[in-house]
């Protein structure tokens, strides 16, 4: 499965997964990030990289902010981009996965970014498609997230600069995040010191120990000696499910508030992959507040998904 | 009919308590003598199975033919030409047919079927339920009497527990046997792979053991309450064998059995995402295939099945949770089997019992055994013959199977159906 993602030089052809991949080639994204920012001013050059090439957002679940950076990035890469909504469009017509892709294929693609709502999605379609096309996940059912994690890394390098002294703590929703499962192969593929996973039983998986992350069920307990805290969005259907009573119990308990702030260590940033629900994982004080990195995750985004993108379409000789 | 001598073989019959060199003599369709020399027999053929084991043909608990109503997936006449040559010379259906087997219509049109493939040894098992929805009781005599040998609901739960219980005592009433395979629809949660870590690092949703063993729990507290025969199918996890060990300690009288590849495979055997591994009951851990080997061995469990379900491509062409569950499995039956006894889990002697004299007991079927007056339902096998699962030499028409491309040992060169040679190795095949 890492050699779906690589050439026979190590270089990448897919971004599906952190899962295979060394740190040298995680530093590598974010070194190639680093560069499409001005250093004066902080924004985001534009550069003729992916000129002539065309790019494909498949997004058979909805997202905004994904798919608008996504798109966002081609642009700064000068690349032609078309972004489908498939959920409202072929597949509701009957059409498999595969049709799509072979009908898109079709028409002279060279990438696809792609989310869906089952994991292992865009392996298949890198599987399936065309030698050609780069496949880039942009979130796959419960597996990864890859591109968030590695904005994410991105963001507590900024800030941080080292990963190897860093305690990291994961808060929420793991059991249903793509982007937890991302992050922690992520953050120990790049040598931080302790991932702390910190949920109640219901919202873990079954043998959650086994990704390299120790576990708490106690918010104050857990926050302790922590750099950096990654809240994860709490989705509504998780109270019809029997997996938590309530919001206001949930935020009572893992909620991060700004006295729950104060037992990590007094630097520690507070990340969001977004969307918040303020007042429910964690309140607006905190995620407004000076702690808080999350409009700079947004942002690096763009960078991030540039330098993946540029770096997947190297093989097939675009730089 | 032919009058048929089969001579030189290693005549391997668990239930006849035979191991020995000699000759298995037919006619009429009937094994006439065993191990004797028949002087004044006139053979029409004689099959000369030196270096080969000649044993009962194989009696296999749980197959999908995908006929009537998924013809696209495999037919009559493909998978009984792949279950003959494999060996196998009995086989159960599932109820989960489209339509299910409910009514004798169903059961009569399955029976044409088998007629007409001339493989008329296809035993459907009956819904236990209604469309197998679990709600109400199917016409269990009628269906019996129609040619069902058994009752189940196929892969379908049953969630109301009175339900199961009416269905139970009601089966007991006309004797017939209740083939379960427990699992607990609510647990399960609509999961496609083992809870354990690989499902945990992909993302996949999963199934607990305990969807399984407690399922199995409540089913044997009903057999006892309701008297009715069980026997489990396709168990899994280490956690049932327990179960059923107890239980037989106890003294109810209950029976099990494996699918062939929960005896080989666990979760990280499973190359990420490929769907030829999405199997229900998922592949667990090593932990509970050593336990499923040992119930094997210990003999709680006392048969072996393929759970044979073939597939077309498309079904499993997707992103895993999406695609089909089963694995086509006839054809590795006996490789598989015989890999077991190679690495020194069960003897020959119990891995052939697990796959003939053992399930032909419960099922009460005149099969399994090489005994005097019974249909010669025979298979000769060579357990030395390398061969690789390969587009040549796979009958089956689903070629969904984990094993694709692997070189196994042990292959059928004759099978006799009923005195009728329905199955011969094609002579100069690649033996390689």
């Amino acid at each position: 499965m890492s050699n779906l993602q690589l050439t026979a030089e190590g270089k990448l052809k897919h971004f599906l997964t952190i899962e295979g991949l060394s740190q040298s080639l995680l530093t590598e994204i974010l070194d190639t990030a680093e560069s499409f920012v001005n250093p004066t001013d902080q924004q985001i050059k534009k550069v003729p990289l992916l000129r002539g090439k065309t790019i494909v957002n498949l997004f058979f679940e909805n997202s905004t902010r994904t798919r608008t950076t996504f798109e966002l990035a081609a642009k700064r890469l000068s690349a032609d981009v078309l972004s489908m909504s498939i959920s409202t469009s072929s597949t509701s017509k009957g059409e498999s996965l595969l049709d799509t892709i072979r009908n898109l294929e079709a028409m002279y693609v060279d990438m696809f970014v792609v989310r869906h709502g089952l994991s292992g999605a865009a392996h298949f379609i890198a599987q399936q498609t065309a030698n050609h096309i780069s496949v880039i996940n942009a979130g796959d059912g419960q597996h990864a997230h890859p591109t968030q994690a590695m904005l994410d890394m991105f963001t507590i390098r900024q800030v941080k600069k080292d990963f190897s002294k860093l305690r990291v703590a994961i808060i929420g929703d793991i059991l249903h995040s793509r982007v937890a499962r991302s992050q922690i192969l992520a953050l120990n593929t790049l040598g931080a010191a302790e991932v702390r996973v910190i949920a109640p039983k219901t919202l873990l998986p079954a043998h959650v120990q086994t990704l390299g992350v120790s576990v708490c069920h106690n918010l104050n307990e857990g926050l302790q000696d922590i750099d950096v805290i990654i809240m994860l969005r709490l989705q509504k259907e998780r109270m019809t499910s029997a997996l938590l009573p309530s919001e206001s119990e949930y935020f009572k308990c893992f909620g991060l508030t700004e006295s729950k702030l104060k037992i990590a260590k007094p630097d520690a940033i507070v990340m969001h992959p977004g969307p918040i629900n303020r007042g429910v994982e964690i309140d607006s004080k905190v995620a407004d507040g000076p702690q808080s990195v999350i409009l700079q995750q947004v942002s690096n985004g763009i960078a991030v998904r540039m330098a993946i993108m540029s770096m997947a379409m190297q093989p097939q000789g675009a730089i | 009919m032919k009058r048929i001598h089969i001579k030189n073989g290693r005549i391997i019959d668990p239930a006849n308590d035979v191991d020995s060199i000699g000759s298995v003599y037919v006619a009429d369709g009937k094994i006439v003598a065993v191990n004797t020399e028949l002087d004044g027999f006139q053979a029409d053929e004689v099959i000369d199975a030196q270096d080969k084991i000649v044993c009962p043909g194989f009696v296999d608990l749980s197959t999908r033919l995908r006929e009537p109503g998924q013809s696209r997936k495999a037919t009559f006449q493909s998978e009984t030409l792949a279950a003959a040559s494999a060996g196998i010379t009995s086989l159960c259906l599932q109820p989960d047919t489209k339509p299910v087997i409910d009514t004798p219509a169903v059961a009569e049109l399955i029976k044409e079927l088998a007629e007409k493939a001339n493989y008329p040894q296809i035993y459907p098992i009956a819904a236990l339920t209604q469309k197998l929805e679990g709600n109400e009781l199917s016409s269990m005599l009628s269906l019996k009497q129609a040619g069902c040998i058994a009752v189940g609901n196929a892969s379908k739960p049953i969630s109301n527990l009175l339900i199961l219980r009416r269905a139970m005592e009601y089966a007991a009433s006309h004797d017939l046997l209740l083939m379960f395979r427990p699992n607990d629809y609510w647990l399960g949660n609509k999961g496609c792979a083992h809870e354990g870590e690989i499902a945990t690092r992909y993302g996949l949703p999963s199934i607990p053991d305990a969807a399984e063993s407690i399922a199995l729990g409540q089913c044997l507290e009903l057999a006892e309450l309701t008297g009715c025969r069980v026997h489990f199918g396709q168990l899994s996890c280490k956690r049932s064998v327990i179960k059923i060990h107890q239980a037989n300690k106890y003294g109810l009288k209950v029976t099990a059995d494996v699918a062939i590849h929960q005896l080989h495979l666990t979760e990280n055997d499973m190359i990420p995402f490929d769907s030829a591994y999405h199997v229900l009951p998922p592949l667990r851990t090593e932990a509970d295939k050593q336990y499923l080997r040992q119930g094997l061995a210990g003999e709680t469990i006392t048969c072996i099945c393929s759970d044979h379900q073939p597939h077309d491509v498309d079904a499993k062409l997707g992103a895993f949770p999406e695609t089909e569950p089963g694995i086509s499995s006839l054809e590795t039956l006996l490789p598989l089997m015989l890999k077991l006894v190679a690495q020194h889990a069960i003897t020959l002697h119990q891995g052939i019992a697990a796959i003939t004299q053992n399930p032909a007991a419960i099922l009460g079927l005149p099969a399994g055994a090489l005994t005097v007056g019974y249909p010669a339902d025979i298979c000769v096998f060579d357990a030395e013959m390398s061969w690789q699962i390969n587009q040549d030499n796979w009958k089956s028409k689903g070629v969904n199977t984990p094993f694709w491309g692997e070189t196994m040992k042990g292959r059928v060169t004759e099978t006799l159906q009923a005195g009728r040679v329905i199955y011969r190795l094609a002579v100069g095949v690649d033996k390689s």
